[in-house]
Order: C-alpha cells, then structure tokens, then sequence
C-alpha cells in the first residue's frame, strides 16, 4: 500500500502574469520573462516587494537549442533584479514549467522557502520549422524511436490511429476540438491566434476576393478543415490545425505559504493537489490509446486533494494535438476510455458546458512555448476560479475547483495539479 | 564468451548484419527490446544478446508529411510522405520502426493489426549510410 503523499504545509497562489504569446523576432526569453513578471507584480492585489521572494523555479525545455543559451534560470532571475536569491532551471520537455510549479510547490511545503516565484520560459521562432521539428522529436527517444522516422506530430498521429482503430474515433472528432478551442482562444487577448477557425477561414476568402484569384467556397469550418490546401497533412491523421503553433512565451505565478496568503490578496487559489509521473518510451506501453503517466499523475493529485474527477468543475489539458485532449479528458477519468470524442461532439467540453476544457484557448490556439506552457495553464485556472477571465469567463458557475494536465513529450512526464478557492 | 556491450552501438552494429538482436536476461528470461545492460526486473547485469524474430503486427502508425531531417534528406516530405509505425512483436515486444511496402499517400488503406515482417531499410549516402529497423506487410 503506498501512502497517500499530502503537503508539509499548504500553498496557495496569489499572483499570476504572462507575455502576449506568439511570435516576437525582436525579444528574447529573458525580455518575454520580464513581461510576464511585470504583469504578474500587478496582478498581487495587495501588493509583492520583488526583494521578498526567496525563489525562482523556471521550466526551460530547450532554450539551448532555441537561442544557443543554457543556463537560463539565473539570467531570467537577473533580468527581474531577483539575484543573489537562488534560481533553478527545470527541464522535462513540454512538462517543464508544470514540473518547475511542482517543485515550487514541495520547497514552500518543505518549510525552506516561503515565498516562490515558478515560471517557465520558451522563445521557438528563431529556428526554421525543420529544426524546431527535430528539437521537439528530441524529447522522445533519439536512439530508438527517432530512426524509425517519428516526429512530434508523428507520435499523437500514432496514439490517434490506434484510438481510431479501437474505439471508432474518426478525423472530425480531432476537428471539432481545433474549432472549439480556437473558439475560446478568439476570447483570450494574450493568445497566439487570438481568432476562431471561422474568422482564420473568412480572412482566407477575404484574402482570395482582395488579390483577384479563385475565392474558395467553405460552407463551414467542417468543410475548411477537410480541404488539404487549407489545412494540409502534417503526420496523419493530424493534420495542420490539428496541431499547436510554434511560440514565443513566458509566464510566471507567485506562490506562497497557506498562513501568508491573506497578506497579500483577499482571493488566493490555494493548492489541493500535485501529481507526477513519468512513463518510457512507446516500448514500455501496454496501450497506446492512453497515456499511463497521466493516470498515475492525476490518481496522485486527486488522492490527495481528496477529490474525483466528476468534482472537477473546469481543466486545462495538454491539447499539444488536438488528439492529446481527447486522450486526457479520458486519462483524468473525466469520460470514459474512448468517449472523449463523444463529449467534445455533445458539447460538454465548451466554455458553457458541463465540463469546460481549455477555455483559455489551449496550446492550440493560444500557443505552445513548450517551457512555458504548464504554468500558463495554471494562470488560467488564477483567472477563472477568480472570476476574473473577461469575456471568456465560464458562464453561471463559481468555481472552486479546478484542474490542470501538463504532458512532456508523448507522456515520458505528465504532471497535475488541482486548484481550491476556498 | 564475451558479449558486445548491451547499447545502442551494438545494437545498430546487428542491423548492418541483418540482424534484430534483443538482450536477453539470463536469470528471469525476459527478452528487451531495445536491449539494455541491465534487467529491471531482476536488477542485475547478466544478459546475453539473442536473435529475435522479426514477426509481429502494426499497433499504431502514422504517415508523415513534415519529416524529420534525416527523412527529408532522403527523399521524403509532402508529396512523399513516410510511414511510420509501432510494431508489436509475437514477443510482446513494441518498436518503432519505418514501415514500408505500404501506400503512405492512401492511409485509410492501412490496417491496424496487419501482419508484418522485419524488412531492414538502408539510409544515408556514402560512410553514413546505414541499415535500419523497418517492417513491411507480411
């Protein structure tokens, strides 16, 4: 029997802040930090002296490769005038800033630090796509998995075909979760895209009719994603709007010890849960329709948030490919094995429905700085639990308990979160 | 005797001879793939390498349109995409492997289960040309 981890002592949220993502030729990682810390300072309703954090924790998945820079937590630390104090660099892939959040998180419980700042960090344009499709397919196996000619896409692809082939999961059951996350991210200001697939499909028209050559006729954004001069092949069944964009991004959260919270916001979210586990490659699956790591993580962070997954009023998942979200509505026990596709075509994944997933507009439409990426989630879950998200705020529901799923690479790491408002 | 070491290395040595090789764990029989040093159920470090038969089925794939560098040098890219797939051994065994003698342009036409058979692929030009694990429909 293994025991049920629980915090040392409790932590709770209480300030949140991200770039705009998307592409930023001028900036670099530590100019995108900046922008998120200075909108996180701002976001402390009672205030946060820079000199009081003990801290910082930053998920960096290849900013190496990226900008030809490692060791980034200290400069990152530098540029917010937070040195001496320590700064460490984490890096789990896709994962890392959800695993920096984890980390945060155990060093506040731990009693050594009580003020902590996580974030994470990724700036992917600089390279031509080529080489950011080899620096993704890094992140799985280079010695075996690479030589049989897998990419990033090309690993979800395979998860998807087998999905396919076990439970009848078909192409427009991908589609209809680009459209509805695209539909939420046209809400989110700070996004990438920033636009609904029908508003990406008329600009196309628009475009066409402005240079005088044949207007293509979609009836719908159904009939715009079918269209492969539209949204062309990338490793199939995953197609273009299938997939996360390549961005430029920071985020960062302000965490705290549970007693100190009051200090500085009237509305802290408070830490239920934290969950991790990790998983090798496809050799070591039993099944490929689900990722093994994500129901370990997920078991852990509910067990010890003393929750179900049917308590869960809203979640972030890690829709890196718009299959990876039906996988984790599956993985957190949100619907059955094989009825994700079902949920999302019911509506009950949408802002207004029972379950809303990624309303901020997920890795797909907001964008996928991959090392930025699992705190971006929880700034989320800090606007929506606090009824703060704008437009895209979950209609007619106080939320109190929520949920977030960060993937590295196909599932090698998943971690999980889940947030309180008490 | 002794054996080659239980890597990547040796394991890539065997493909240039046609062979798919496996480490085998002389105490509890289990046979990995990829190889590796050190069984993890037994714990220890005493394998021998085996010869495994390269027979097993497709579990997953996909078709690739937007290749790896490797891939695109050799030929591959939008109008000639690759397969690529997850083979599951009649050891139990999975690997990642090229899968050939398959029609990436026409997906739908392959076949989750179908029956495949070790088909080693040869890539790259001059010194670095290599032999690779594939598969092919049986």
């Amino acid at each position: 029997m293994q025991r049920a981890k629980k915090l040392g002592r409790g932590v709770a949220m209480v300030g949140a802040g991200m770039s705009k993502f998307g592409a930023f030729p001028e900036k670099s990682m530590r100019d995108l930090f900046v922008d998120a810390f200075t909108e996180m300072v701002e976001s402390v309703d009672k205030g946060i002296e820079t000199n009081d954090i003990d801290a910082l924790y930053l998920g960096d998945a290849a900013t190496q490769v990226f900008e030809g820079q490692g060791h980034t937590a200290p400069i990152a630390a530098d540029w917010i005038g937070l040195t001496p104090k320590p700064a460490t660099r984490l890096e789990d892939a896709c994962a890392s800033s959800g695993v920096a959040l984890r980390e945060g998180i155990i060093a506040i419980a731990s009693g050594i630090y009580d003020i902590v700042l996580v974030g994470g960090i990724e700036k992917m344009t600089t390279l031509p796509t080529e080489r950011v499709t080899d620096t993704l397919a890094a992140f799985a196996d280079m010695l075996y998995e690479f030589p049989a000619g897998f990419t990033f896409p090309g690993f979800y692809a395979a998860i998807a075909t087998a999905h396919m082939a076990k439970y009848g999961t078909t192409v427009e059951d991908f589609m209809r979760v680009g459209i509805k996350n695209h539909n939420n991210g046209a809400l989110n200001p700070k996004g990438q895209f920033n636009s609904s697939l029908r508003d990406i499909m008329n600009s196309k028209v628009a475009k066409a009719q402005q240079k005088g050559v044949a207007v293509p006729t979609w009836k719908d954004e159904m009939e715009f994603l079918h269209d492969p001069a539209a949204n062309p092949v990338v490793a199939w069944p995953m197609r273009l709007f299938d997939c996360s964009p390549i961005t430029d991004g920071a985020t960062c959260v302000l965490l705290v010890a549970e007693d100190l919270a009051k200090s500085y916001t009237e509305t802290p979210i408070y830490i239920a849960g934290t969950g991790q586990a990790s998983v090798a490659g496809l050799h070591g699956w039993n099944e490929l329709t689900s990722l093994s790591s994500a129901k370990a993580a997920a078991q852990e962070a509910y067990n010890m948030a003393g929750v179900k997954a049917g308590d869960i009023q809203i979640a972030e998942v890690h829709d890196c490919f718009t299959i990876a979200e039906i996988v984790a509505t599956e993985d957190l026990g949100f619907f059955e094995p094989g009825k994700g596709p079902q949920a999302v075509k019911d509506g009950v994944t949408t802002r207004d429905g029972a379950k809303p997933i990624n309303t901020s507009g997920g890795l797909k439409s907001k964008g996928h700085p991959v090392g930025a990426s699992g705190v971006g989630q929880a700034i989320e879950m800090w606007h929506q639990m606090r009824g703060k998200a704008g437009p895209r705020q979950v209609p007619g529901k106080d939320i109190h308990l929520g949920l977030t799923h960060n993937v590295g690479a196909y599932g090698a790491t998943c971690v999980v979160h889940i947030y309180e408002r008490r | 005797m002794s054996q080659p070491e239980f890597t990547a290395a040796s394991f890539n040595k065997f493909l240039g001879e046609k062979k798919l090789m496996g480490a085998k764990c002389t105490k509890c029989e289990a046979i990995y793939l990829p190889p590796r040093p050190m069984c993890t159920k037994c714990r220890v470090k005493e394998m021998e390498w085996v010869e495994v038969e390269g027979k097993g089925k497709l579990a997953a794939f996909t078709c690739i349109a937007v290749g790896s560098t490797m891939m695109v040098q050799e030929g591959y890219g939008r109008n000639n995409p690759y397969c690529s797939g997850v083979v599951e051994l009649e050891g139990g065994q999975k690997v990642t492997a090229q899968i050939m003698g398959v029609d990436a342009q026409q997906p739908e036409s392959i076949k989750i289960g179908t029956p495949l058979q070790l088909e080693f692929v040869e890539r790259g030009e001059g010194e670095n040309r290599n032999t690779y694990l594939g598969f092919k429909p049986a």
